[in-house]
């Protein structure tokens, strides 16, 4: 039986971590069909028919599903499981929203953030904030999984699925959308971007990330903090890394002032390459560091942005 | 309004943890257990509900061995009313959780479900989703600020691009976020009234809930190594290894 990938996106476009996830998905079964929700889905639909693997695409058109509402969202992906062995959705705020709801309605367990599929019935998904690493088999008829974006490579673009409408199923009237504060920036997402810049509470203030900002738009770099810097009111709370904010993988993750708790690491540690510039020697961020600097941040890191642009 | 809160026993943040040799679990012997973090936020916000007149009792729930009347009774020097512990020695996950706090839901009729959005030790994120999809109630998840209101609750929500504000329809289930409150250190004269706040305990069987797993943990391993870096003396010299060394710039 074929895996239903549920893909979240902007009315535009489907999420660009919708591509690992049916890459995960292929490795589930090799048929996979994505089904794109929502108000005006057209365009969403035909940008997830052009990911490489993708069967075949299931649009639902329903005013109710235009803010994704798990309330909403979850009996429509409910009526379409049983055709289905998988439902994967990428494990994003999303898919941590839907999936769980999907899970309970249909009385089978949620394989969350799974990181490696073994078989179609065995994954291996962190637990402990990544200090360990747990198989698990799921014994049910439908699995629920979500997986981490970052542990599976997108599936190219450039196919060409067909699209098939399917019945929405209406609003439950439990819950309504009021409005959005959205982080704007033109940087690239956090989660996809090769580069990644990221501060912590060594910053000391909202201001000092600005020297962070120009940094990262040298390297054409997302930008990131710790946990400590968004309690502390220096960035919003979309930019937290860590077991329970993003999790990234970049080629490059430049930490700048974070200690290195492993809450943070749980989210960073697969980088590609990483780099720590901290004034404590002690700082744990070193032990998982390719290169480390000791010093005084404010010093280091206009010196790097300057290097950088002498390139 | 009753608001029901879970609380789990959790392995403390602060320590270490260790696969055990046979790789069929973490060493959980003689190590430090606190109540999750996020449960934490869960039983402050319920407290400040109390607080401010909009919740008359708030109820402690726990699932798991008998230790495990020590979190509901950090939740009660905290400030809550009273506890309710389903003791059993199995291994419980997130489904079986949410149906043993339905059962309760059921007999206890709270307004609100205030729970952590994930528990620290299986990361799942899930359980409070699911109590929800049991219940046919609304779910307010990742929440970053409450506002109870007219039979409903207005939700900020903390998700990818930054904040997004729901209203639902109460009761509802609530998932803490970080940002939700700081909860309070208890007092000792409330540790010491806590001791005398009634705890009952009940069985999963006596609630009708089977909690056999539905996952079956293969093996738990560490996690692989990364290898030790190096330190560098200059910036001139880590742009030189991130350029030639690394490739990554």
């Amino acid at each position: 039986m074929a895996v239903l990938v549920v893909a979240a996106h902007d009315g535009k476009t489907v999420r660009a971590n919708v591509a690992n996830a049916v890459a995960a998905a292929a490795q589930m079964d090799p048929e996979v069909h994505v089904l794109v929700a929502g108000s005006n889905a057209g365009e969403a639909a035909t940008s997830a028919a052009a990911i490489q693997g993708v069967a075949k695409v299931l649009q639902a058109e329903d005013a109710a599903y235009a803010n994704w509402l798990a309330e909403d969202i979850a009996p429509l992906v409910v009526k379409l499981a049983p055709g289905y062995s998988h439902v994967v959705m990428a494990a994003d705020s999303v898919g941590k929203n839907v999936a769980p709801r999907v899970a309970a309605l249909l009385d089978v367990a949620q394989v969350s953030e799974a990181i490696q599929v073994v078989s179609p019935d065995t994954f291996v998904r962190p637990i402990y904030a990544g200090n360990a690493m747990a198989t698990v088999q799921s014994s049910d008829k439908i699995k629920i999984v979500t997986v981490r974006p970052t542990n599976f490579k997108a599936a190219a673009g450039g196919g060409s699925a067909a699209i098939e409408q399917v019945a929405g199923t209406g609003t439950a009237g439990l819950s309504s959308f009021v409005g959005a504060e959205l982080s704007k920036s033109e940087r690239p997402e956090l989660t996809s971007a090769k580069i990644v810049v990221s501060g912590g509470r060594g910053l000391q203030s909202g201001d000092n990330f600005k020297m962070l900002e120009t940094l990262a738009d040298k390297l054409g770099a997302g930008l990131g903090a710790s946990r400590a810097a968004v309690d502390a009111g220096y960035v919003p709370n979309d930019y937290q890394v860590g077991q329970t904010g993003k999790v990234v993988a970049p080629d490059l993750y430049i930490a700048i002032g974070i200690s290195g708790a492993i809450q943070h690491l749980a989210g960073m540690k697969d980088s590609k390459t990483i780099v720590a510039i901290n004034k404590d020697e002690e700082a744990p961020i070193f032990q998982v560091a390719d290169y480390g600097i000791v010093g005084d941040l404010f010093q280091i890191v206009p010196e790097l942005t300057a290097a950088v642009e002498k390139k | 309004m009753k608001v029901l809160v879970a609380v789990k026993r959790v392995i403390d943040y602060n320590v270490k943890i260790r696969v055990k040799a046979d790789n069929t679990g973490v060493e959980t012997a003689n190590v430090k257990m606190s109540m999750n973090p996020f449960d934490e936020i869960a039983v402050e916000e319920a407290i400040r509900m109390k607080e401010k007149g909009a919740a008359t009792e708030v109820i402690a729930f726990s699932a798991g061995p008998a230790q495990c009347q020590e979190t509901i009774r950090t939740a009660l020097a905290m400030g809550a009313d009273r506890g309710v512990l389903v003791q059993t020695d199995a291994e419980l996950q997130p489904l079986a959780v949410a149906k043993l706090l339905k059962a309760v839901v059921d007999k206890e009729q709270p307004g609100l479900v205030i729970v952590g959005k994930q528990a620290i030790d299986d990361d799942s994120n899930a359980t409070g989703q699911m109590l929800a999809a049991l219940l046919g109630w609304s779910v307010g998840t990742f929440a970053n600020k409450l506002n109870v209101a007219d039979g409903s609750v207005e939700v900020k929500r903390e998700v990818d691009g930054g904040l997004e504000n729901i209203k639902i329809k109460m009761p509802a289930v609530i998932t803490t976020d970080l940002r939700l409150n700081e909860p309070r250190y208890a007092s000792l004269p409330n540790i010491m009234k806590a001791k005398k706040k009634p705890i009952e305990t009940l069985a999963p069987d006596a609630l009708g809930v089977d909690v056999a797993p539905r996952l079956k943990t293969l093996k738990v391993e560490e996690p692989p190594k990364r290898k030790s870096g190096i330190k560098v003396k200059t910036v001139t010299e880590l742009v030189e290894k991130l350029r030639n060394e690394a490739g990554v710039i």
